[in-house]
């Protein structure tokens, strides 16, 4: 089983539960409800979670779309209702968060396409070569998804005392090796996108390699043992055994990592603040900017839905590009 | 020593020659890896003045505690030990809330049949791909109006109702043998019988794993806690070193103190629970 399809499946066939009715008693082969269960206990046992559920989850959606409406100031009395004006004001010309929210989506996906291939391509090869059986195996595993674990906070911390522009070790090294030793990795274009994407692949590089190694072991050797019978080389077994079975995974690796690079947020706003200018602030910080410090919920509430929206599609969009084509090597 | 009936130039000399070379190889990656990490605790352990010395040292020239010092000082405006309190009791009390509340619905949409479960499983799957943003604004007006701003539970409970948990215990569930439970179902056990007695005691592993990575989870989060939290007492360790780096953004040695001290713990739970987090994230590849 991959790791794509795992919420989803049902193992075999979903049987009807023979519920409150069945009393079992001998030769009751189908006898699987238990005898005192009533009709009333799934409700019961999905009462908690789903008030949690309703609460946190469902009603945020609900409620942002109303605050999107208005005028949202969390600290006013009242809130007057703007329609749909605050969705306008990301389309209208002359409108200040019309700039700033394109600048801001600008800047996200150019962090996610810069991002996403290293994300994919860099664990895939460290997979393969951890996929091998040795000794210590699993030493190097937790050692490479280790960071992971840090969190956002700590891994900025770290990479921001690394790569000060003056007292950070970087720029000491670079300059040990006769490179130019005062790069604005905190402060300067381009250097600020080579900063945030290389400490995020440092994060999250073990993250991706652990889900790789699982889609790895559930290609079945006897296929490579066919395969080297038949004489296929390395490469050979990697372009025809290795990447067909590892398919739905990369799928699923590409679509998390979109996904979590345009969500991209502690990052930014620990190591560059934005900055240069505004350079690096993600939609996601400059939404968070604007209903928390400039108190425009509202404002905020409406980008979230546009964000949310344009994220679905291009979800919908990758899905098509994966499931759309492709469908002969599925077969295999 | 000679090896009889190999042929060629001793493979198994080579190979074993091959092998010592990989592994240097990786030893070296991975130390190259960690060194961040190395990094930050050596210079947690310097003066602040030598934490920023040019050219940087590697290791401390003086081996000093005094920056872990300055955040133990009671009163100080980074209270770390405070915020390290709240992490843990948050994470705790998280994860907890997390299994109590996802076991018996996971149970339920696994092994139960009842009207609009369907509807259930798509809306709470449905979930997982909205990005956190969208909760963030009316979320927020939610907890201040239940008056839980700047309190534990806003940190605990919204995060637990997170789709996560639940589809996580279901796949489980739904992988478990029925026998069992139908044995003590034809004993007249309840339901309630059967989840307690027989599923959750089976489900260990899957329960503990749900634990690591809800604890995980919330003691890294930080998009949520810097909007929710605001007195310095209340704060956990992630807002709190956002915090402690605005407000001493050139003590290398003290920010890099704070660092550590966040990190110890849970890469200590990371140690000690390392199969189940890696084996939770290859099994769903989904964060808690």
């Amino acid at each position: 089983m991959s790791a794509v399809d795992v919420p989803l499946v049902e193992p075999g066939q979903a049987e009807v539960d023979g519920g409150a009715q069945s009393a079992p008693g001998v030769g009751q082969l189908r006898g699987r409800g238990p005898a005192r269960s009533r009709w009333w206990a799934p409700y019961l046992f999905l009462t908690p979670y789903l008030a949690l559920f309703g609460l946190f989850v469902l009603a945020p959606i609900a409620l942002g779309v109303w605050i999107s409406l208005h005028d949202w100031d969390p600290f006013l009395p009242s809130s007057p209702w703007v329609g749909l004006d605050n969705y306008a004001d990301l389309f209208r010309s002359g409108s200040p968060s019309r700039g700033n929210f394109w600048r801001a989506l600008r800047a996200t996906a150019l962090f996610t396409a810069l991002s996403v291939p290293v994300l994919v391509t860099l664990p895939l090869l460290l997979a393969l070569a951890l996929d091998r059986s040795f000794p210590g195996r699993s030493l190097f595993r937790a050692l490479f998804f280790a960071p992971y674990v840090l969190g956002v906070a700590v891994v900025a911390l770290v990479w921001r005392l690394l790569l000060d522009p003056h007292v950070g070790v970087i720029n000491h090294l670079l300059g040990k090796v006769g490179l130019p030793a005062g790069t604005g990795w905190t402060t300067a274009v381009p250097w600020v996108w080579v900063s945030l994407v290389g400490m995020t692949v440092w994060w999250t590089l073990g993250y991706n390699t652990v889900i790789y190694l699982a889609g790895l072991q559930n290609i079945h050797r006897e296929i490579y043992d066919a395969a080297r019978i038949d004489g296929a080389t390395r490469w050979q077994l990697f372009r025809h055994v290795t990447l067909p079975g590892l398919r739905p995974v990369v799928m699923f690796v590409v679509m998390m990592t979109v996904l979590g690079s345009a969500n991209m947020f502690g990052q930014a706003y620990l190591v560059t603040g934005g900055g240069p200018g505004s350079e690096t602030r993600t939609v996601i910080m400059y939404i968070a900017e604007e209903g928390f410090r400039s108190f425009r919920l509202g404002a905020a509430a409406a980008m979230s839905y546009v964000h949310a929206l344009l994220l679905a599609l291009v979800n919908l969009g990758m899905v098509l590009l994966f499931f759309g084509r492709g469908g002969d090597e599925e077969a295999r | 020593m000679r090896l009889p009936r190999v042929q060629g130039s001793c493979p198994v000399r080579r190979l074993q020659v091959w092998r010592a070379l990989s592994y240097a190889a990786l030893i070296l990656l991975a130390v190259i890896y960690l060194a961040p990490v190395i990094w930050m605790a050596l210079t947690s352990l310097k003066s602040p003045y030598e934490a920023t010395a040019m050219p940087p040292t590697l290791l401390p020239a003086r081996v000093t505690v005094e920056s872990y010092e300055a955040l133990a000082r009671s009163g100080s405006q980074a209270p770390v030990l405070r915020w390290l309190l709240n992490s843990v009791l948050s994470a705790v009390a998280h994860a907890l809330l997390v299994l109590a509340t996802a076991a018996p619905a996971a149970y339920a949409l696994a092994r139960m049949e009842f009207r609009g479960k369907r509807l259930v499983l798509a809306a709470v799957l449905a979930t997982l791909f909205v990005p956190p943003i969208l909760f963030l604004p009316a979320n927020y007006l939610i907890v201040r109006s239940l008056g839980w701003l700047d309190s534990l539970p806003a940190l605990v409970v919204p995060p637990a109702a997170s789709a996560f948990g639940v589809l996580f215990l279901r796949q489980f569930f739904l992988g478990f043998p029925r026998e069992l439970e139908e044995a003590a179902a034809l004993d007249g056990a309840t339901r309630l019988q059967v989840l307690w007695k027989i599923v959750l005691p089976l489900s260990k592993p899957a329960l503990a794993t749900l634990a690591v990575l809800s604890v995980l989870s919330n003691w890294n989060d930080f998009l949520w806690p810097i909007y929710v939290l605001f007195n310095p007492e209340k704060l956990t360790l992630s807002p709190g070193l956002a915090l402690l780096q605005a407000a001493h953004s050139t003590d290398y040695a003290l920010v890099a103190a704070g660092a550590v001290v966040a990190s110890v713990p849970i890469l200590a739970v990371f140690i000690a629970a390392q199969r189940y987090v890696i084996e939770g994230v290859a099994r769903t590849g989904l964060k808690g």
